[in-house]
């Protein structure tokens, strides 16, 4: 059974890549734009994976990976912190709140369909 | 007894000595004698007696005129020279006792010359001395006076009650162009000797950058100073640096003292605790380099932030592309344009950017290194006597040094403490110090209750207020301004949670360094230093004491200019000017001057009295603006005016409709007059003033007249003091009397 992976970014530029990409990795894809479609999502689609853009509307990237990591049905989902800041607090933050990697942009394809792979095995 | 009722009894002693002894032998002979020889005898005498007699007189004569020349050569010519030495000793020294009457008197009038001479000498030796002392510090009052005046900062000295003893005009400038509303005419805002520099910044800050200082002093830090960040009531922000003035503790003074005079300076100053007797504030306004920099930040970020996603997007299309040589076309076209857009949205991006950052000119947010342990000891403290919550201390590594502005800081770490206990009751909070890499760790830590996270982005979006004290800076402002983070995390298994502040480590520890220690202790300080500015000490404490001496308060002089001279018929005011006197010296430059715009016409016959036109009050604020701004003028003043009661009138007319009141005591150099010169008929300014011997010149201006009340005021004063009114009370008492005395009259 393929792999089940939920992008999460309001940028329409990189969901076109990643979602071309991971698809032909053989995942199974589903996009989310802002933070409450991720939510909403996270629970109808039950992903493996989540890529989760940091700045987004109505709810932060940060504020989602919380929310999804005190919920305790989503215990195995594992997520990927992709951001355009690339501050050293951040990504700290990112980790301490429960992200199982933070990604920031630009970042190689290569790298991060392996990180992924590397989580879900 | 007075010399010449000593020459009475001399003479009479003289007269007994010369008849005595001859009387005596007569009387004896007398007794001895038989009646026939008694015959004899007196047919004798009969013959002999006038002749004897005569002989005596002479010799009598001659002895007086004998005793009469010594008293005046040696009695009277003592006491003359006494008068002529005392002349010497007082009026004019360089008198000398004339060399005149017996040798020995002459001895004693050589050597008084010569003591004479050897005090002049000395005499005009020590003044010598002062005349050259006092032209040093006259030139370096001059030095440092040139020297702050030529700096593009402003310089303020304060002394520990935070009173302004020393400001150049770069200062004033400042806070001129800073204030806003109704100081902005005060000509210059609220800087002025004496008055208190927490009308100007805030008394918080000072006091927390002073306490900083006071630690690195304790720990022989090498540089003694603390930098803060002010906004104030404009919005304008101030960036202050603070040094400390050094004294000597005053156990050490009182031991040189002991030891009489000049020892002072032998004092071992390395045993002798340094202590702050006040401080120097530099002073820049940084509001435009701070728009500049968050221009150049926001410039920066563009560039990174901004583009990171651009090319983050270019790269993985272009990945994808070279990847998947079996894309269909027309997948290819929207990666192509993909790439294309981003491209072309990036040059823009970096055209804009580089344009903006042009002008942007390089200013940094003085963040200052600290060792973290001492801020949270801090807000430890703060938060214990503010909010009364407990704080317990984990482990913390007390040798983190980071990179902060504290105030702000603990500003915020007090600010969470509060918020906790007010929306979730915690008992106590406990701090704990860590470090990873880079970054040190500040958390706050409370068990039981549990936060939602929400809550915490609401509070990091407020403004940072905990009782009485608010700040215009949010949680989240003073978290980016690190460059840091906050966040909110549990300790499941401890039962407890924490908010985590991620703050940069400071790089630099502030070593003590050994030879600029030295400096600090040794002797020799800068030359612009060696001023008495902290006599001004005692000057003006808070509020006005009665029982202070005429000499020592302060006061702003003040006058008014009206439309006529009936307040209770709708008369007002057109003209208010002061001008204030600090220390027995009329300050020219600390004045208010401010026209008025009345709200009735002007009455012509008034004109050429105030010389004030329409035109000229045409647009001038009305009073309801310029009472309260003069209000804040004569803070803490002791008020003086030429028929105060006239102008008091007015004010007392606006005063419930304003919500202010003036409850500080008026001092009215019309009734003082007639303290000082009961007998004179006219007691008017110009009148007083020629009196006096003041020029006048200015007058029939608010502030003219008020400069001439207060030459006036400052040359009444030592004329009271002839009269023994030295206090305020004493002033005050004199004039009420006289104030009845003439209403009775």
């Amino acid at each position: 059974m393929a792999h089940r992976i939920l992008i999460v970014d309001d940028e329409p530029n990189i969901v076109i890549s990643l979602e071309y990409l991971l698809k032909k990795e053989g995942f199974d894809v589903t996009v989310a734009t802002d933070g409450d479609a991720a939510l909403h999502k996270a629970t109808e689609f039950r992903p493996h994976l989540m890529l989760l853009d940091v700045m987004m509307p109505k709810k932060s990237g940060f504020e989602v990976c919380e929310l999804l990591r005190a919920d305790a049905t989503m215990a195995d989902l594992k997520i990927i912190m992709l951001t355009a800041k690339g501050r050293e607090t951040e990504v700290t933050k990112g980790l301490a709140l429960g992200a199982n990697a933070y990604i920031t942009k630009p970042f190689s394809t290569k790298d991060l369909v392996a990180q992924i792979k590397t989580l879900l095995a | 007894m007075n010399a010449k009722t000593r020459f009475g009894l001399a003479v009479a002693a003289l007269g007994l000595l010369m008849t005595g002894p001859f009387l005596m032998t007569v009387g004896i002979l007398w007794a001895d004698l038989g009646p026939d020889e008694r015959a004899g005898f007196i047919l004798a005498m009969d013959r002999w007696l006038p002749i004897g007699g005569f002989i005596t007189l002479i010799a009598l004569f001659l002895g007086l005129q004998l005793l009469r020349a010594l008293f005046q050569q040696y009695v009277h010519g003592l006491l003359r020279m006494s008068e002529t030495l005392r002349l010497m000793l007082g009026a004019n020294r360089g008198f000398r006792v004339s060399l005149d009457g017996p040798p020995e008197v002459r001895e004693l009038a050589r050597a008084a010359n010569d003591l004479a001479q050897q005090r002049n000498e000395l005499l005009d030796d020590v003044e010598a001395q002062i005349r050259v002392a006092k032209a040093t510090v006259e030139e370096e009052k001059n030095r440092l006076a040139a020297l702050m005046s030529e700096l593009a900062q402003g310089v303020v000295v304060c002394n520990l009650d935070g009173r302004i003893l020393l400001y150049n005009s770069r200062a004033r400038l400042q806070f001129k162009a800073l204030a806003q509303g109704p100081t902005s005419m005060s000509g210059g805002a609220l800087i002025g000797l004496g008055r208190s520099i927490f009308s100007i910044l805030e008394r918080g800050q000072i006091t927390h950058s002073l306490e900083n200082i006071q630690q690195r002093l304790r720990k022989g830090s090498a540089e003694p100073t603390a930098n803060f960040i002010t906004t104030t009531r404009g919005g304008q922000l101030l960036r202050a640096q603070m040094a400390p003035v050094l004294g000597r503790s005053d156990a050490a003074k009182a031991e040189g003292e002991g030891d009489g005079g000049p020892t002072l300076d032998r004092v071992n100053p390395l045993g002798a605790e340094q202590h702050v007797t006040g401080y120097v504030l530099t002073i820049e306004n940084i509001t435009r380099n701070f728009e500049r920099e968050a221009e150049r930040d926001q410039a920066l970020q563009t560039l990174t932030d901004g583009n990171r996603a651009a090319l983050g997007n270019i790269r993985a299309a272009v990945e994808t592309l070279l990847d998947s040589p079996e894309m269909e076309a027309e997948i290819r076209e929207r990666f192509m344009r993909v790439i294309s857009d981003e491209a072309s949205a990036m040059s823009s991006r970096l055209n804009a950017t580089m344009n903006r950052f042009a002008d942007s000119l390089k200013t940094r947010w003085p963040l200052e290194d600290v060792l973290a342990i001492d801020i949270l000891s801090a807000a430890a403290r703060r938060i214990e006597d503010k909010l009364k919550l407990p704080i317990k201390h984990e482990e913390e590594d007390a040798s983190l040094w980071m990179r902060v502005d504290s105030f702000s800081l603990i500003q915020a770490i007090t600010f969470l403490a509060s918020r906790l206990q007010d929306h979730y009751e915690i008992r106590e909070l406990r701090l704990r110090l860590a470090a990873e890499g880079k970054m040190v760790f500040v958390d706050l830590i409370w068990s039981g209750t549990t936060v939602s996270s929400e809550t915490l982005y609401t509070w990091e979006l407020e403004p940072m207020n905990v009782g009485n004290e608010s700040s215009p800076l949010t949680l989240r402002d003073v978290v980016e301004r690190h460059g840091g983070e906050i966040w909110y995390q549990r300790e499941k298994a401890a039962h407890r949670a924490f908010f985590r502040i991620v703050l940069p480590a400071a790089t630099t520890p502030d070593a003590p360094v050994a030879d600029q220690a030295q400096h600090l202790h040794s002797d020799s300080r800068p030359e612009y230093y060696d001023f008495d500015l902290f006599a001004a000490r005692d000057a003006e404490g808070a509020g006005i004491d009665l029982d202070r001496k005429l000499t020592e308060l302060a006061y702003s002089v003040f006058d008014t200019e009206t439309t006529g001279l009936q307040p209770s018929q709708g008369d007002e005011i057109i003209q208010m000017g002061a001008v204030r006197i600090v220390n027995n010296r009329l300050l020219r430059q600390e004045i208010f001057d401010q026209l008025v715009d009345p709200r009735v016409p002007l009455k012509p016959e008034g004109i050429p009295i105030h010389g004030i036109t329409e035109a000229m009050i045409a647009g001038q604020p009305q009073l309801d603006v310029v009472l309260p701004a003069f209000h804040e003028f004569c803070h803490e003043t002791v008020l003086v005016a030429h028929n105060a009661a006239f102008d008091m009138r007015f004010f007392q007319l606006k005063e419930d409709s304003l919500g202010i009141k003036f409850t500080q005591p008026v001092l009215d150099t019309l009734l003082l007059s007639a303290v000082i010169h009961p007998n004179q008929e006219s007691h008017k300014l110009e009148l007083i003033a020629e009196r006096l011997g003041i020029n006048v010149i200015g007058r029939h201006t608010a502030l003219g007249d008020a400069f001439v009340t207060g030459e006036v005021f400052l040359k009444m004063v030592p004329l009271l003091a002839d009269m023994g009114i030295v206090t305020l009370r004493q002033a005050l008492e004199a004039a009420q009397k006289t104030y009845f005395a003439r209403i009775q009259y």
